[in-house]
């Protein structure tokens, strides 16, 4: 049995492993990989960057990615910091593009908004059923 | 009754091995459709002219692809930018993160569709206009407006869509 599964686990591996598009030769952004001077626009930038998504390799933030856009974006980032804009400023310039998508911090708003408070009336529920049941023992 | 949370969690472990063979990728949709395109001026890519977002508020609507010359899918879609330019639909390209020699390499292979490349070397002009991967196709109205994107490569049976799509955006 392990005999006839170890080549077809190797076929598997190597399926998911042929890459979709070529890489570019051009050398990265100069603020891709570069921090900014000032330690505490980098510290900025870096939340940032942590909370917004690469949009070629999804379940990555443009921190942790090394795809050449999202080295592109974190230069875009740094650029921006180092100009004085604010971080918040920046995500609402790439949620204006790319939509609610490309930002992994949630926003209470109209659509999300029972996210939030459909857990609050569970637990108030569930201290209401607990303090009833509980209450009536004592 | 004593077999329900066995079943909720069997229920459970089917659900996460569904959702793990089909991994979260999608294709990401600008915002920027109906919005004018953002002020640019790219250097041209290659003995072509290069582009600024001026040059397409000139009453004339067009195609504005998102290229590069070392995209595969981009090599398959050359053939149908070919189609499109023979039926008159100008198109105009931004090349993404290219050398020119690699793109007038491009444009000898296979063939020169567009009237004007603009080399965007930092992706800027591509955020600037929602694209998240190369290549796509955006609609570009005669007052610079962003009327249609089109996600991945040009497939023959899309050509006659796009080319309704332009004429939707001459109206």
């Amino acid at each position: 049995m392990r005999a006839l599964l170890a080549p077809l686990f190797i076929v598997w591996m190597a399926l998911g492993t042929i890459p979709a598009m070529a890489q570019d030769s051009l050398p990265p952004a100069p603020y891709a990989y570069r921090q900014l001077d000032d330690p505490a626009q980098e510290a900025k930038a870096k939340a940032l960057m942590e909370t917004l998504r690469c949009l070629k390799c999804q379940g990555q933030s443009i921190a942790d990615s090394d795809a050449s856009m999202a080295g592109d974006m974190r230069h875009q980032v740094r650029l921006r910091i180092a100009a004085g804009e604010e971080p918040e400023a920046i995500r609402a310039w790439l949620v204006e593009r790319y939509g609610d998508y490309v930002s992994f911090a949630p926003r209470f708003d109209g659509a999300t908004w029972p996210l939030f408070v459909v857990p609050l009336i569970f637990l108030c529920v569930i201290g209401l059923v607990l303090w009833r049941k509980l209450g009536r023992r004592a | 009754m004593i077999w329900l949370p066995l079943a909720l969690f069997l229920g459970f472990v089917v659900l996460f091995a569904m959702q793990l063979r089909n991994p979260a990728e999608r294709e990401v949709e600008s915002a920027m459709i109906g919005k004018p395109l953002p002020q640019f001026a790219l250097r041209a890519a290659a003995d072509v002219p290069g582009l600024a977002n001026t040059d397409m508020a000139d009453g004339k609507a067009r195609l504005l692809n998102i290229w590069a010359s070392w995209c595969v899918p981009c090599a398959a879609e050359a053939p149908q930018l070919e189609a499109l330019r023979k039926q008159g639909v100008e198109i105009v390209g931004v090349a993404i993160r290219d050398r020119p020699d690699d793109v007038a390499q491009f444009l000898a292979r296979y063939g020169n569709p567009y009237s004007r490349i603009g080399a965007d070397d930092r992706s800027t002009v591509q955020m600037g206009i929602g694209s998240s991967g190369i290549p796509e196709t955006f609609v570009v109205d005669g007052k610079g407006v962003i009327r249609y994107q089109h996600i991945g490569d040009i497939r023959a049976e899309h050509v006659p869509m796009l080319i309704e799509k332009l004429k939707e955006a001459s109206k």
